[in-house]
């Protein structure tokens, strides 16, 4: 059997390329990555109107067939049969903003020069018709040489018409040329915008000049002042809906968890089996599994901004303030995705095309407080710190966490300052960006990002923070003190005697051995240290109730404020997890960075806690 | 013989003010590192085009915003002041 005709989407960034690809695919997608380099590959599947089935490939964004970042250098790869382990696709669908073919279809040209078969999806044709532009698609098929249809992604308009178009041209493409970088006219930038913009105004049958709303939008949105009241306005409420409409759905599920776990003990026979599947498992992916509402609601609000085209401006926003500790404005939409995983954060660095910039943004971004890092926060402020009001509305609770987030964002300016004139030094980066217009996100799009950030961090509770569980759940219960001792069985256990012998290690910085246990597993994924926490007063205290009401007793029992204290200190620095220096290893090609990275962070991360516990211990906390 | 109303009066894009119609008269692309200069010609800047200022970031020495042709770009102001723009 033949393999599915393959069909690639390519565009221009802000064609709306991926919401014609969610409107194609539906939710029958695919999210993998191209081996060597960590873009993303988004693939999906659809059937023509004669039942053929098609596999689709959403391509990064690009503005020409010469790259200038990992993303756009896929993209050309793909198209000219170059990506390895990737078929020469059997046709391409060029997406196009119809509000924009001056600059569009230059690249349009370039693709069509292929000479793989094409149709053009001429898109957002109802936002150029809002700017008061009336297209012929016709006229532009004509000049083109290849069909025009014309889309509205978001609202699935045109997209039979897309169907229909494409399974007229699959099978019946010409020899490819292989154009790209062989000198011919269309490498010419200029003279192809040229063309480019005489095609479109073949294509433009009336023109009518209008307010436009992006403008009046903006008029606020990029205003000196306004703007970053805005700005600040909007990550407020970002980090306060992080805090407050979690706390249902978060109770609920650690609800679920202590009921599935008394559960368990209550129908199993005592044993180790119980043991494993109580302590290790439930009470060990049930601490972890609590954040995922947190977690999304944060993805929730990234998705937004960038879904509705506020992110750029955002970055527009605070070039100004990047310039100064010598990065641009682009690094801005990676150091705030961070806030919900450096691992997608380091990814969304490939945007930036200077290379000592990007580095430096990469070295920065685990400095920014990741949602694995708040199940620490939340557990350890929520034990040991009162919740009195401060000022006004104002709480205790609420300033330490939000001092703890300041922290780490001070820390990464004062990093990159560094950093940029010593290891990372180089020529001042630039801030370069298309400003798409504004759109109102679609409920479909959203809903498939945050579905694919869910699965993917359930995928993570269901496999490194599982595996981890269990194989600490194992060190700390194996092997058995003898009948009659009075070691405890944690201090007993392999795991016990490790910590013993790290703990000498961190004793100046106030961490006692329950911590140094906990930070092992933590290399694993960060909210490790919750489940190991409430791992080792599980196996400490088997009579005591699930939850996290015995886990919190606990911890009060054994713990004093400045530790507790330089142990939150730790997190905001703390060398990274598994998952990150991977991800750093990968975006840099080798061990030396992700190397330096963890050896930093461990120093700021040592001096940060133990300053934290003397000074805490000396003023008599 | 008034010479005023046909000499056209260049200056940089840096320099224009904020919603004065413009076109751009020519780059320096010699003051420009290789890709952002392309990066400015994907992005459409050439001679003959339409520009005009739309925003300016922080007061002072943040980047501006400018729309080109149907888009709307932001760049920093060393890359604007590149871009000699004629204002009729």
């Amino acid at each position: 059997m033949t393999p599915a005709p393959l069909v690639a989407l390519v565009g221009n960034p802000n064609s709306g390329k991926s919401a014609l690809f969610n409107a194609l695919t539906g939710a029958r997608q695919k999210v993998g990555n191209y081996p060597g380099v960590t873009v993303e590959r988004h693939a999906g599947r659809m059937a023509l109107d004669d039942g053929r089935p098609v596999e689709l490939l959403d391509l990064p964004g690009a503005y020409s067939l010469e790259p200038s970042s990992p993303d756009e250098r896929v993209t050309r790869d793909v198209i000219t049969g170059a990506q390895a382990g990737e078929r020469l696709p059997d046709a391409i669908i060029v997406v196009v903003d119809a509000a924009n073919l001056d600059n569009h279809l230059r690249f349009a040209l370039q693709l069509i020069a292929l000479g793989l078969p094409v149709v053009v999806a001429l898109n957002m044709i109802d936002l150029a018709t809002r700017d008061g532009l009336t297209l012929d698609p016709e006229a532009l098929a004509r000049e083109l040489g290849v069909p025009v249809v014309p889309t509205v992604a978001v609202r699935r308009r045109g997209i039979d018409d897309l169907k229909q178009a494409l399974a007229g041209v699959i099978g019946h493409g010409t020899a490819v040329r292989l154009a790209a970088g062989d000198g011919s006219v269309t490498d010419d930038i200029v003279a192809l915008q040229r063309r480019a913009r005489a095609i479109a105004l073949a294509g433009t049958i009336s023109e009518t000049p209008v307010r436009r709303w992006t403008h009046a939008i903006d008029a606020i949105a990029l205003h000196p002042v306004a703007g970053l009241i805005l700005l600040t306005a909007i990550l407020f409420l970002m980090f306060q809906a992080v805090f407050t409409w979690a706390v249902v759905p978060a109770d609920a599920i650690d609800a679920g968890f202590a009921d599935l776990g008394n559960a368990v003990r209550a129908t199993m026979p005592d044993g180790v089996l119980r043991s494993l599947i109580a302590d290790g498992v439930i009470a060990g992916v049930g601490a972890v599994v609590v954040f995922l509402p947190q977690i999304l609601i944060l993805f929730f609000f990234i998705l937004l901004l960038e879904a509705s085209g506020y992110m750029v401006r955002a970055a527009f926003l605070m070039d100004r303030i990047m310039a100064a500790v010598g990065l641009s404005g682009r690094a801005f939409i990676p150091l705030l995705s961070s806030f919900a995983c450096a691992v997608p954060g380091i990814m969304a660095t490939r945007s930036i095309e200077d290379e000592k910039d990007r580095l430096t943004t990469i070295l920065i971004a685990p400095l920014m407080t990741c949602s694995a890092r708040l199940p620490v926060y939340t557990l350890i402020i929520g034990t040991f710190i009162p919740n009195n009001p401060v000022f006004g509305f104002v709480r205790l609770q609420g300033l330490v966490m939000f001092s703890l987030y300041m922290m780490g964002i001070v820390g990464a300016f004062f990093a990159a300052l560094v950093l940029r004139r010593t290891v990372t030094k180089g020529a001042s980066s630039g801030f370069m960006m298309e400003m798409p217009k504004y759109q109102w996100p679609r409920a479909r799009d959203v809903l498939i990002g945050l579905y694919q950030r869910a699965w993917i961090f359930l995928r993570r509770a269901g496999t490194i923070i599982l595996f981890s569980t269990i194989i600490l759940w194992a060190l700390l219960s194996f092997p058995k003190p003898p009948a009659g001792s009075d070691i405890s069985e944690v201090n007993y256990s392999v795991a016990g005697r490790i910590a013993n012998t790290i703990t000498p290690a961190f004793e100046p910085i106030g961490f006692n051995r329950d911590i140094t246990l906990a930070l092992i597993p933590a290399m694993a994924a960060r909210e490790v240290a919750v489940a190991a926490i409430g791992t080792v007063y599980a196996i400490d205290d088997p009579d005591a109730p699930a939850g996290q009401e015995s886990m919190i007793e606990n911890l009060r029992k054994r713990w004093t404020l400045p530790t507790a204290l330089a142990f939150l200190m730790w997190f905001v620095f703390a060398p990274q997890c598994i998952s990150t220096i991977a991800i750093t290893r990968r975006e840099t090609n080798g061990w030396k960075w992700p190397a330096f990275m963890v050896g930093y962070l461990f120093v700021l991360a040592y001096i940060a806690s133990g300053a934290t516990y003397w000074i805490a211990s000396a003023i008599g906390l | 013989m008034d010479m005023s109303t046909s000499v056209m009066i260049s200056v940089t894009l840096e320099k224009l003010p904020r919603r004065q119609p413009a076109t751009v008269a020519g780059i320096d692309w010699a003051q420009l590192a290789v890709p952002e200069a392309r990066r400015l010609r994907e992005l459409g800047f050439d001679e003959g085009v339409a520009i005009e200022v739309l925003h300016r970031a922080t007061l002072g020495s943040g980047p501006i915003a400018c729309r080109i042709g149907r888009m709307t770009v932001a760049l920093r102001r060393a890359v604007a002041g590149a871009i000699h723009v004629s204002t009729p």
